[in-house]
């Protein structure tokens, strides 16, 4: 049954019949070609996207909503408007006990000080942190360790530094686990360094003491300076903050419907923004890539009714010579699966080369573009079922135009 | 061999309709040569047709070997025709990105033959022409003559029981019209069944019975002397 595929002839005849007009068969099959292209390279560069994406996010829990105080902007339950409001580890900890679906809450602070280590100093960030925070946002320990509990209940003077800070207070390859550098005048010990990422989330964090030494030596008492919530998976971001938020006006005497007494960051939506970007990217590749495909494989059904039509005399020979319709058919629709097959493969190929040569100039390094630009095969599987599909399904056209006409009268055609 | 009754055909026209064939009543044993005469119009080339399968008569019999064919399926009268017949063209109708011998051993391709014995097939047939140095030659490589010999060697190739030849010689000139139709005399005088369509008095005459039609109807049926061609050439 499919012998027919390998016999010498059957191919003879699609190269003769597609040879007899080169011009038109590379036009026709450009369309295709393009359709595939367009396909290929801008899946796999939405995927690329969404790599690098990924990447830079990938440090962060995205479910997460930061945060902090303001002023009030109306007077409530005889408090005047302007109020500023605190938050305190109580505001924390209630947040967490009472607020559905909260994976966790890390209460944050966070103060300039002056960081000396002999002759060199500088001004930085200084952060008072739970070992917590290291599950929202992944720190990269290049050496130690970050806080941990211990530290935090013995009040220890200890610090975490980012390479920036270490290049700054060091020099290159000095040993740092250990020495001690001063803040606001106390010595602290270095007990780890990271890597400072790529995405800061709020203010630069270079520095980190444990959470209740913050508090002495700035003197906080319960007051925090903000708060991560990291909602579970299955819940939504969004309602998890409007619920803390009322929460916290109620415990904080603000009227419930006063917007600016809390400042927040929702990092869940902000993520959610440009992942529905991409899918809407992808989406459009996908439309755009199937409706040039499938007015490629329209043209190539065009050109294949020519073709059949300039040899309507020549099929009315074989027909006299024995040719079933059937194999008439077999051979137009074999034929157009051929073009489509061919200008799909093409397509696909140079599909290929572009993303590759989209990784070379766009895919290096820490901060790239595009990360790892490609399609699944899965993709490339579809696209061929898909030609393979459309190629026979618009053969069929010329097919049966080729035998709707009676031998008698296509021998009569001149 | 071949029978033929009360076969009538017409096409229709516009409204009204042309009555072609008006009751034909034709017989043709084994091994005959007839030629079938008429001016244009005379219906000669829709009998043709009808005998080679590829029109239909509107009502009549027609028994080809012993077989009624009747209601044929277009899949069936592929097969019959490549069974039971062999077609010889005016315009010789060779395809022309087929080189001789591919053009000879296609029919021998739709009964399902292997290319190597197709091939071989082809190139006997095609000596029997004496073409074989031109197996390989393309279409419009050969003159007239050379194109008609391969055609009659494309219509040997599944050797069919009965030949059909519509103007074989019309696209030709004299000399190389007698050479070919010496060539189809040789096959006749083995034994093949012949139908000749033709309107040249001389050609006809080279037959052994000449069928003469005019307004769908049988005029004249008689057996002639062959007159033998290569005496002509």
């Amino acid at each position: 049954m499919m012998g027919f595929l390998f016999d010498r002839d059957t191919w003879q005849e699609i190269f003769e019949s597609l040879g007899k007009n080169k011009l038109r068969t590379v036009l026709t099959m450009i369309g295709v070609w393009w359709g595939i292209l367009l396909l290929i390279s801008l899946l796999g560069s939405a995927r690329g996207l969404e790599n690098a994406f990924n990447r830079l996010f990938g440090d962060f829990a995205t479910n997460s909503v930061f945060i902090w105080g303001q002023s009030t902007s109306k007077p409530f339950k005889g408090f005047q408007e302007g109020r500023f409001v605190r938050l305190t580890l109580t505001d924390a900890r209630n947040v967490e006990e009472n607020v559905e679906g909260i994976e966790f809450v890390v209460p944050r602070n966070q103060s300039q000080g002056l960081v000396v280590r002999n002759q060199l100093s500088g001004t930085f960030g200084i952060n008072g942190d739970y070992p917590l925070l290291d599950r929202v946002q992944k720190k990269k320990m290049i050496r130690g360790r970050f806080i941990n509990e211990n530290d935090i209940n013995e009040n220890k003077k200890v610090v975490v530094i980012s390479d920036e800070i270490y290049k700054q207070l060091f020099d290159k390859d000095e040993e740092m686990i250990g020495e001690l550098i001063q803040i606001k005048g106390i010595n602290f010990k270095i007990i780890g360094v990271f890597e400072t990422g790529n995405v800061q989330m709020g203010p630069r964090s270079d520095i980190h003491i444990p959470f209740t030494t913050f508090q002495q030596i700035f003197n906080q008492g319960d007051n925090i300076g903000w708060m991560m919530i990291t909602g579970k998976p299955d819940y939504n971001i969004t309602q998890i903050e409007a619920d803390a938020k009322l929460m916290l006006k109620n415990l904080n005497q603000i009227h419930p419907e006063d917007n600016r007494a809390f400042g927040s960051f929702n990092l869940g939506n902000e993520f959610k923004k440009v992942t529905g970007f991409l899918v809407g990217m992808q989406f459009l590749t996908w439309f755009v890539g199937l409706a040039t495909l499938i007015a490629g494989v329209f043209a190539i059904g065009n050109i294949l009714l020519i073709t059949v039509k300039e040899r309507t005399k020549e099929i009315g020979v074989r027909r006299a010579l024995g040719a079933t319709p059937f194999e008439i058919k077999r051979q137009v629709i074999v034929e157009a699966v051929f073009i489509t097959l061919v200008s799909g493969l093409l397509g696909i190929i140079s599909g290929g080369l572009i993303l590759m040569l989209l990784n070379k100039s766009f895919g290096q390094g820490e901060d790239a573009v595009l990360v790892n630009p490609s399609v699944p095969l899965v993709v490339v599987f579809f696209s061929l079922v898909l030609l393979v599909g459309l190629g026979s399904l618009i053969g069929l056209i010329p097919a049966f135009k080729a035998t709707s006409i009676k031998p008698i009268d296509a021998l009569r055609e001149e | 061999m071949l029978n033929i009754r009360k076969l009538h055909k017409s096409y229709p026209i516009g409204d009204s309709s042309l009555h072609v064939l008006k009751g034909i009543d034709l017989s043709v044993e084994e091994g005959e040569m007839v030629a079938i005469m008429g001016s244009s119009g005379s219906g000669k080339s829709t009998l043709l047709n009808i005998i080679g399968m590829l029109d239909e008569a509107d009502s009549g019999e027609y028994i080809l070997d012993g077989v009624l064919i009747k209601n044929l399926t277009e899949k069936k009268a592929a097969i019959y025709r490549n069974k039971f017949l062999g077609f010889i063209f005016q315009s010789f109708n060779l395809i022309n990105y087929k080189n001789a011998l591919e053009n000879v051993a296609l029919p021998l391709y739709y009964q399902g033959l292997k290319r190597k014995e197709r091939l071989e097939k082809a190139l006997f047939h095609l000596e029997k022409v004496g073409l074989k140095p031109w197996a390989h030659h393309l279409p419009n490589e050969l003159s007239g003559g050379q194109k008609q010999r391969v055609a009659i060697a494309r219509a040997l190739a599944a050797n069919p029981k009965l030949l059909l030849a519509d103007e074989p010689t019309g696209a030709l000139d004299t000399k190389t019209s007698y050479e070919i139709m010496d060539f189809i005399q040789h096959l006749n005088d083995e034994g093949k069944t012949i139908l000749i369509v033709t309107h040249e008095e001389d050609i006809a005459n080279m037959c052994k019975r000449i069928v003469r039609l005019k307004d769908g109807v049988i005029m004249e049926d008689i057996n002639v002397e062959q007159v033998r061609a290569f005496q002509n050439v």
